[in-house]
Parts: structure tokens; C-alpha cells; sequence
């Protein structure tokens, strides 16, 4: 009688969780993930024994208590007897106000600088280079303090515009006033406000107006119904084009729907405009553009700018000659070739560097520090710390917001770029 | 391998950080020097002079208590701190004491989690305007610009003094009292408040002090004091000892310049005999040498004569002796007994 048996199995040695291929990389993940969790542990532990060891708890609770400082610029209504959460609410608006300034003006500054580093002029060429190294090079915190001095420094104070010596004088018809305090601009506000907010007279025996978000709220809304109208236009010029190769003329039609809706709200609703004028110590009225806001604005727009330009220079210079020549054989005019052939497919390559400097300037913004612009870094992550004590709950949630903020912007942004890829099938 | 060294070196490295803050004296006795937190420059208060050497009168502090511990009022290492930065320095532990013009309240004794070791100086806090504004009382400040350092008791009695009187201003946030002495002289601000003794260390320093103004309001108690952090209260003592030092010192008559005399043999004071070591042994009590309180007012003179020498009335910043004279002559200036 013979039985049939299996070759007996090697037994399973210890070191083959080293020397076997087939474990080895299952060895080094398990060590890896019990390294990273023990430091984890570590750090977490060590912050609730130090917190500990000074008699501190972890808690959010300070955000409900009253702040009791003041804010200089404020998007939504905030006073002193307000809470730190509505402190907090006050700076993340702050922050998010000069973070998109600084994305819209850096791309407008972006985009032309690039295009006109392209430019066969050699001084336009050499003009736009200049900008481009000399706000690349150097650090933006230098750029955001030379102009915040030159606005304090040189600018005129507001008790110069007095009297009838007066040696200052409002530019543009007396509207703007530009003072080292910060810029006064005319702000747009309606008489037959539909917002409940209390009418105020602009200036002495003047017709009494006010504006609120109700009415900016009713003005968005008809231009985005006249934006969906205008699509309608185009899409039916598409087809009439497609089925007959004919193209109606449309830019009046568009231009209408675009200014008429609009202009008949505004005329309803009594636009007026309301001039800053001298009242007391300062400017009254009308919208003040503060030092801070104003150097940081800037200085993040022209820095951000100059990566821009590059960004889109580079872009561009991606794009084959071929397909230029190509479109011009067909008979395009050059400025249709850029329109159509070439920045489509620039854009692929322009808009994924474009997000990283969304997010650098977003980021960047916090730089507010050097000149006392209140954005959460200073209402947050600054007093209301001090004022507290709360270091780490402080922090932790000054963190959590600007990476929700970033991952936002990115979301949105990637969103845009899967919409403008090219589609491969 | 390698990672695992790393995290090994970083694991113990941590711990030993962490364990280093059980006692501060031992800490700071093994450092050989002090970590004194101070400000960024107040002149009078604390300000490095020509040649880079700290002085003032908070920097007189902590020389006593450096003096006190290590016979050497050099063993300092100085700090500057903001007013934002300042708390955050010491309960880290990156300083040992804070004296830095800070206001004693009841928050940041209690949530804040420090310890104030007594009052150096009895302060309110005011407000200074160009003489050209024509302005005389505080009241007449509606619609006025104000700097203001972030981070203060004196930011929230602003927006208190503003709420309470019905009037508006805009306030200007800044960090330090360099950048509000330049924002203010620029104009940018119409207005500087801070407490009354920083506002006139500050106008002392401007080219024309005669074009500026303070006004009369004084629109809170501001009791300034040395801090440290709550939960080594030996530490504690070795600081509130050391100040109440010196203002028994100049009760008692004892000064840098007879110190040396009174301190060479008992004298027919008691309560000299027991501050200066030559009777009892109230220096062991706090861990430190005999000859801890001889030192601390050889550093820098008692109370009365870092007063004199850094902010009195024969400085360039002119403060009188005011609530901040010794009990004795109708101030509050007061140290509990030595015995």
C-alpha cells in the first residue's frame, strides 16, 4: 500500500517576512504604519499632558463670549459686545475679500504681462521682463510694507483737504479722496432702498439713501437672468449658423439684455451716488479703502502677478507653431487663431500652476500681519487668542479654515480644468 | 532603520523637553542664565541704549531676580515680546518671567493661567494728540482714528470708553510701539492711546514732545507687574520676593550705595538684618543664597532709585512718583514684612 502525499511545505521562517519577496513589502507598510501612529500618539499625548500639566482645558467655548475689541473693516455687522465666533466671521471675510481682489487683479496683471512678454515690440518685451524678475525676486512682504509706507508716508492727511486754504483737493470732481488713511471712493446706494435699512443723508439737507443687501441681492439676480438670456441668443445664433452657415448679428441683442434689465432696477430703485466728504477727523461716507487693505491688495496682485505671467507665457509657448500656421492656412484672423485654436489649448496647460497660486495668494494673505489688516490671522488667530488664552483651539481652527479654504479653491478650480481637458476617447 | 533612529532621537528629545518643566529655578540654574521676556523697545520701561544694553525699569526687575539667583545681574538673556506674543512666550516656557508693562487682571491670572507677582507700577491709560488738533478733552474724539496695540488690556478699554460715551472712531491696529510712535507721527492716527506712563516714554523720544498733548482722561486702572507662569509657585515666590526686595529696601533706607555697609554686619534693625541675610535664613526658605536680596538691589538700586534713574522726574520722561510713591508717603507702593 503506497499513500499519496504532498511534498511537505517549507514552514514559515521569521525571517522570510524580511528576506520573502512576497512579505517584505507587507513588513515594511505594518512597521511604517506603527511608526506614524506612535508618533501621532506621541504628539497628541504630549499636547494633553502639557495642556494638563498648566491646568488647561480643550474647549470652543470662548467663541460664544463676547469679543469686546473693535474691528476696523467690517463686511457684516460686528461690535464690540459681539462674540469671537462673529469676531472670527468678521476677519475669515476680511480674508476672503482681499484673497479674491488679489486673485481677479493678479490674473488680469497675469495674463496681459504674459501675452506682452510675447510681444515682438523689444520695449514692451523688456518693460513686461523687468516686472516680471523684479516681483518674482523679491520677498513679498517687502512689497506689501514699501507700499503701505509710501501710502502712510506720502499721502496727505485728511485735515490738509480743510478750510479754505485747503492744500489738498477729491480728484475726479471731487468723488475720490486719497489720503494717508486710505483711499474714500463714492459708494452706490438707493432711495427707494427695498433692504429696511435706515436711510442716511450723505451730506447736510441732501436726500436721505441707503443701500443694503436686499437690493444687491434683487441687481445679481436680474444680471444672471440677463447672462441665461444672452446664452439663449448665442446657442439659437449657433444653430441658425450650423443649418445655414450664416451667423445673425447678436451684439446688440446681447449688449440690450445685458444693460436694460439692469438699468430699469436701478432707475426703480433711485441709484444714487454718495461722495465722501470731510466730517469731524476723517472722511465720511462713501467706501474707505484702508492703507492696509489697499498695500496688501496691491502688493499681493503685482507678486502673484509676475508668477502669473510666467505661468501664461509658458502656456502659450506650448501650444505647436504648427497649429498657428495651420489656422491661418484655413484663413483665420489672428485674433480668432488666439482665440480658438491657440489659448483653448493653453488653457490646458496654464490652469493646473494657475490653482498653486490661487492657493499662494490665498495663503499669502496672511501676511496682513506686517500692516494690521484684520483678517482672521489677526481676529482669530491674533487677539482673540491673546484675549483667551486659547493658543491651541485658536490655531487648530485658523488651520482647519484656511486648508477648507484651499481645498475649496482647488476643488473648484480642478472642477474647471476636467471641463477644459482634452477628451480622449 | 534610519527612520526609526529618527523617531527614536525625536521621541526622546520630546520627552526630555517635556519633562524639562517641572522646576523652573532648577531650569534656569542649569542654563546659568535668566530668559527674561520684555518689550520691543520702550524707552525708560525697557530699551537696549547705545551700545546694545538692555535698561529700564521693568529691565530692572529682572536683573534684581537674576541678581537674586545668580549674584550676577548680567546672567539675563532679554526677550522681546509683543503684545501678542508676549503670553504665548511664557507659557511655553521660551521666557521664565514677563516683565513687559502688563496690565494685572482678573482673566489672565486665572483663565489665562499665570501668576502675577505684584505691581510695579500703577498705571492708567490715556491719550495723546497733536497740540494742533485743538482737542482737550476725550470726549471730543468722535469720528477720531486711534492706534491702538493689538492684544491689550487698553484695546478693550478703548472700545469700552468709546461704547460707553456714545462716540465712534476707527481704530488702526498695530504690533509695536515703534510702528504706533511712526504711524502716529505720519498721522495716520489721530490719536495714541496706551497706558499713561508708555505714552509719555514715548512722547519723550519724539523731536518736538511740546506739540503733543495728553489729555486728562485716564480711562482705566492699569496695575503693571512682573508674571510668571501658574504651577511652580516657588518660582513665584523667588520673583514676588525679589520685587517686594526692593520696595522694602527703599522703605528701610537701603540703597546700592550703603548696601555693602549695612550688609557687612548686623545692624540694629531687624528687618534690614533679615533682608539682608546677616539674621535668619530667609534666603534658604526660597532656595537661594543668604545674600540673595543684597544682590538683587545691588543690580539696579531699590525701588525708588530704578524710578528715579529710569522714568523720574529728572529723566527725559518726567513721570512723578504719583499713586507709585512708598505707602509711607500716601502712595500705594507697599511690601508685605520680611520675617
Amino acid at each position: 500500500m503506497s499513500t499519496l502525499t504532498d511534498p511537505p511545505k517549507p514552514a514559515f521562517r521569521l525571517s522570510q517576512l524580511i528576506y520573502d519577496t512576497r512579505y517584505r513589502s507587507i513588513t515594511i507598510q505594518v512597521v511604517a504604519l506603527i511608526l506614524i501612529l506612535a508618533a501621532l500618539y506621541w504628539l497628541v499625548n504630549n499636547t494633553l499632558d502639557n495642556l494638563a500639566r498648566l491646568g488647561k482645558d480643550f474647549n470652543y467655548g470662548f467663541l460664544s463670549n463676547p469679543a469686546g475689541y473693535d474691528i476696523n473693516q467690517r463686511l457684516i455687522e460686528y461690535n464690540n459686545q459681539m462674540s469671537h465666533g462673529r469676531a472670527a466671521l468678521v476677519g475669515i471675510l476680511n480674508t476672503l475679500l482681499v484673497a479674491f481682489l488679489g486673485c481677479v487683479t493678479a490674473t488680469v496683471l497675469g495674463v496681459i504681462a504674459g501675452v506682452l512678454r510675447l510681444s515682438k515690440n523689444w520695449v514692451v518685451n523688456k518693460l513686461m521682463a523687468v516686472y516680471v524678475e523684479g516681483f518674482r525676486n523679491v520677498p513679498l512682504l517687502l512689497w506689501i510694507i514699501l507700499i503701505f509706507a509710501i501710502m502712510t508716508e506720502s499721502m496727505p492727511q485728511p485735515r490738509e483737504f480743510r478750510g479754505e486754504e485747503a492744500t489738498q483737493s477729491m480728484l475726479l470732481g471731487d468723488n475720490v479722496a486719497i489720503t494717508n488713511r486710505g483711499i474714500w471712493i463714492p459708494r452706490l446706494a438707493f432711495t427707494n432702498s427695498i433692504s429696511g435699512n435706515e436711510a442716511v443723508a450723505p451730506v447736510e439737507d441732501a436726500v436721505p439713501v441707503a443701500s443694503g443687501a436686499a437690493d444687491w441681492l434683487l441687481i445679481l439676480g436680474v444680471l444672471a437672468a440677463s447672462l441665461i438670456a444672452i446664452r439663449f441668443v448665442r446657442r439659437r445664433a449657433d444653430r441658425i449658423q450650423e443649418a445655414t452657415g450664416d451667423r445673425p448679428k447678436t451684439w446688440y441683442i446681447q449688449l440690450g439684455l445685458l444693460i436694460v434689465p439692469v438699468g430699469i432696477v436701478f432707475v426703480i430703485l433711485g441709484l444714487t451716488i454718495v461722495s465722501p466728504y470731510l466730517r469731524g477727523f476723517n472722511f465720511a461716507e462713501g467706501i474707505h479703502l484702508r492703507n492696509s487693505l489697499i498695500a496688501l491688495w496691491i502688493a499681493l496682485s503685482l507678486y502673484t502677478g509676475a508668477f502669473i505671467a510666467e505661468i501664461v507665457r509658458a502656456g502659450i509657448l506650448a501650444v505647436s507653431k504648427g497649429q498657428t500656421e495651420a489656422a491661418f492656412a484655413l484663413g483665420l484672423q489672428p485674433a480668432r487663431t488666439m482665440n480658438l485654436v491657440v489659448l483653448p489649448q493653453a488653457m490646458r496647460v496654464i490652469i493646473p500652476p494657475l490653482i498653486s497660486q490661487f492657493l499662494n495668494l490665498t495663503k499669502n494673505s496672511s501676511l496682513a500681519i506686517a500692516v494690521g489688516y484684520m483678517d482672521v490671522r489677526a481676529t482669530l488667530g491674533g487677539i482673540t487668542i491673546n484675549q483667551t488664552g486659547r493658543e491651541l483651539e485658536g490655531m487648530l481652527l485658523l488651520g482647519a479654515f484656511y486648508l477648507t479654504l484651499s481645498l475649496i479653491i482647488s476643488g473648484a478650480m480642478n472642477f474647471y480644468n476636467t471641463r477644459t481637458q482634452l477628451k480622449e476617447r | 532603520m534610519k527612520r526609526t533612529v529618527l523617531f527614536g532621537a525625536l521621541t526622546i528629545a520630546g520627552l526630555a523637553a517635556s519633562a524639562a518643566s517641572a522646576a523652573t529655578l532648577d531650569d534656569v540654574k542649569a542654563r546659568g542664565t535668566l530668559n527674561c521676556g520684555v518689550t520691543t523697545g520702550l524707552v525708560g520701561f525697557a530699551a537696549p541704549d547705545a551700545n546694545g544694553v538692555w535698561t529700564g525699569f521693568d529691565v530692572g526687575v529682572c536683573r534684581a531676580v537674576a541678581a537674586a539667583i545668580f549674584g550676577d545681574p548680567t546672567a539675563v538673556e532679554f526677550v522681546p515680546t509683543t503684545g501678542q506674543t508676549r503670553f504665548t512666550a511664557l507659557a511655553s516656557g521660551e521666557i521664565d518671567l514677563l516683565a513687559r508693562n502688563t496690565t494685572w487682571t482678573f482673566s489672565r491670572d486665572t483663565d489665562l493661567k499665570f501668576e502675577f507677582v505684584g505691581v510695579n507700577y500703577y498705571d492708567g491709560q490715556g491719550f495723546m494728540v497733536p497740540k494742533a488738533l485743538g482737542v482737550s478733552s476725550a470726549k471730543d474724539l468722535d469720528g477720531a482714528t486711534v492706534c491702538i496695540q493689538t492684544g491689550t488690556t487698553t484695546e478693550l478699554n478703548l472700545a469700552d470708553f468709546f461704547r460707553t460715551n456714545n462716540i465712534s472712531y476707527e481704530p488702526v491696529p498695530i504690533e509695536t510701539n515703534a510702528e504706533a510712535q511712526q504711524q502716529y507721527l505720519a498721522g495716520a492716527c489721530d490719536v495714541y492711546t496706551t497706558d499713561a506712563s508708555g505714552l509719555a516714554s514715548t512722547r519723550a523720544t519724539f523731536e518736538a514732545p511740546d506739540e503733543h498733548v495728553l489729555l486728562p482722561e485716564i480711562i482705566s486702572k492699569e496695575p503693571l507687574g512682573p508674571l510668571v507662569r501658574h504651577g511652580d509657585s516657588d518660582w513665584g515666590d523667588i520673583a514676588r520676593w525679589t520685587l517686594n526686595a526692593l520696595i522694602s529696601a527703599e522703605e528701610l533706607g537701603v540703597t546700592s550705595a550703603n548696601v555693602e555697609e549695612l550688609s557687612a554686619a548686623a545692624t540694629d534693625n531687624p528687618e534690614v538684618n533679615r533682608l539682608l541675610g546677616t539674621e535668619g535664613e530667609l534666603g534658604a526658605m526660597i532656595g537661594l543664597e543668604a545674600d540673595w536680596a543684597k544682590n538683587a538691589i545691588m543690580a539696579g538700586g531699590n525701588y525708588g532709585e530704578l524710578f528715579e534713574k529710569n522714568i523720574g522726574e529728572n529723566t527725559p520722561i518726567g513721570l512723578a512718583r504719583g499713586l507709585n510713591a512708598m505707602w509711607t508717603e500716601g502712595g500705594l507702593i507697599y511690601s508685605p514684612p520680611f520675617r
